[in-house]
């Protein structure tokens, strides 16, 4: 999407990440790079490593090895993986937003309790301002009504609307979604993806993990097939689901459809 | 009303329990006050102790662990009673002795910083057990989505754990609060004037003994009702994100 790729540094590069729990290892070397403006979408089966590998570009889990920069900022790492310097891991946090497959809103805060509360406690913006634009975002998602309600009081659909407004109020440079809908009712999946796709359309860096393959194919403009750890295919849309070249996908696409 | 005290022949208790010098109300809710004093004193060192605890148990090393593991075990299995006179009698010994060899000499360890010591020690153990608990029944997500946006671990201690925490601990720690209050009792075998101490006085001078433990145990009890409708308001606060269960009445 931006032609000249050497002045613009790519959103987010992964370079031969491991992960291992324990004995189990989970991320055998996984490489990934999205541009600005890229929305990536991870496939594969239950137990592949996605949310390990979107989980480790923000350090919630610590990786084994491997690099990862964000916007150009390498990473610190120890070599055993673990956060060279964990005031650069919280910069880097806040500038990385991610949008759970539990919502993960704050229950003891009022849905503008929880929108504000990153821009104003960790970014330190003035209340006044972090609550206009918060409201302005709630009205993006269709929440208008729903500020002073607690999350508990509204629907999945309505609380994952919620936490996409709230990580949209940090200004992210890149959004990591895990699996966004996974845990909505079937009638409240659209709403969501609608607002995601909007985010894709204004071209927001997004990477997305995600079982509802029409979608990924719709706004992704990347997309990588995880198996068992490893990147087994990756490739534009039309590569991955026109035409698949590992039996691997081929068989997933067709379990998945 | 007058006939019936009257008919009962209450009228000498009355006067007893006046809170002009010839009766001994004064010195009833003199007690009183410095129960309340230790009973507030001993919980918040209780909370900042069991905050402290619960954290070293939950994410300290092994050492920190093993320590706090036999704090509050010894403290749980250990009369209050007789931890009180280990507590008292040893804690000013080891003070004084501190102090001797720092060149100071012996110091006077007041009543109530004495008191608030040895119960906010108690009250630290039980509180420990029961902030671990509750910040264990934090849905991980909530405190996951903090460090997702980079919260700094002491930020969020202030503004997620402790406030997503507070629904599942109220319910305990307005017990540990009951329990304070009346373990200022306690307090009486070494001498300290809180309520239980001044009321015997009272009944052991004027012989009414029956007065003025009636009227004690009245003292407490209005203590432990505005204590309860209290934390019944403080409840309904921390629940305030909570949507009420389907069947409860209101
Ligand atoms: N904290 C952990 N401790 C131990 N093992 C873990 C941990 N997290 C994940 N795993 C294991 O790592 C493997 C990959 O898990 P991961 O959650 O990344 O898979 P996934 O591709 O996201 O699957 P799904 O589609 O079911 O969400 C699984 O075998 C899982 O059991
Ligand atoms: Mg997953």
């Amino acid at each position: 999407m931006v032609s000249d790729g050497a002045a613009v540094p790519k959103a987010i590069m992964v370079n031969d990440l491991h992960k291992s729990f324990g004995t189990l290892e989970v991320l055998k070397g996984v490489s990934l790079v999205a541009e600005k403006g890229d929305v990536v979408a991870i496939i594969g089966g239950s137990g592949s490593g996605k949310s390990t590998m979107l989980r480790c570009i923000n350090f919630l889990e610590t990786p084994s090895s491997g690099e990862i920069s964000i916007t150009g900022e390498v990473i610190e790492m120890k070599p055993d993986g673990s956060p060279h310097n964990q005031k650069q891991i919280e910069k880097m946090r806040s500038r990385v937003a991610m949008v759970f497959q539990s919502f993960n809103l704050w229950s003891h805060r009022t849905i503008l309790e929880n929108m504000i509360e990153v821009p104003v406690h960790v970014l330190k913006v003035p209340k006044a301002e972090a609550i206009a634009k918060a409201r302005e975002l709630l009205a993006r998602v269709g929440l208008a009504d729903k500020e002073d309600s607690y999350p508990a009081f509204l629907s999945g659909g309505q609380q994952q609307r919620a936490a996409i407004a709230r990580a949209l109020a940090v200004d992210p440079e890149v959004m990591l979604f895990d699996e966004p809908t996974s845990a909505l009712d079937p009638e409240l999946v659209g709403e969501v993806l609608g607002v995601i796709r909007d985010l894709a359309a204004e071209g927001r860096t997004m990477i997305l993990v995600t079982h509802e393959m029409k979608f990924a194919r719709e706004v992704a403009n990347k997309i990588v097939y995880l198996y068992e750890g490893r990147i087994e295919e990756h490739g534009t849309p039309a590569e991955i689901f026109g035409a698949p070249k590992s039996e691997r996908l081929k068989q997933f696409l067709q379990s998945v459809t | 009303m007058e006939t019936v005290i009257d008919a009962l022949g209450l009228t000498d208790s009355f006067q007893l329990l006046s809170l002009s010098p010839p009766g001994w109300g004064m010195n009833l809710l003199r007690g009183l006050a410095n129960s309340v004093k230790i009973a507030v004193g001993a919980y918040l060192l209780g909370l900042v102790i069991g905050l402290f605890g619960a954290y070293g148990k939950l994410n300290g090393g092994p050492i920190t662990r093993d320590l706090l593991a036999i704090y509050t075990t010894v403290v749980r299995a250990v009369p209050e009673l007789v931890l009180i006179l280990i507590l008292y009698f040893v804690g000013t010994d080891l003070i004084n002795k501190a102090s001797s060899a720092l060149g100071y000499g012996r110091v006077e360890i007041s009543g109530v910083a004495a008191g608030i010591g040895v119960l906010g020690v108690v009250q630290g153990a039980y509180a420990t057990e029961i902030l671990r608990g509750a910040i264990k029944a934090i849905p991980v997500g909530q405190i996951e989505a903090a460090r997702a946006f980079g919260m700094p671990a002491m930020m969020m201690m202030r503004r997620v754990t402790i406030p997503a925490m507070l629904s599942f601990a109220i319910p305990g720690l307005a017990n540990l609060w009951l329990i304070a209050t009346k373990d200022t009792a306690l307090l009486a075998v070494v001498g300290f004037s809180e309520l239980t101490l001044e009321t015997r006085q009272a009944a052991s001078s004027t012989r009414a003994y029956m007065t003025f433990f009636l009227a004690a145990g009245g003292l407490y009890l209005i203590m432990t009702l505005i204590s309860t409708f209290a934390f019944s308001r403080i409840e309904k606060w921390a629940r305030r994100g909570e949507r009420p269960m389907s069947g409860d009445a209101k």
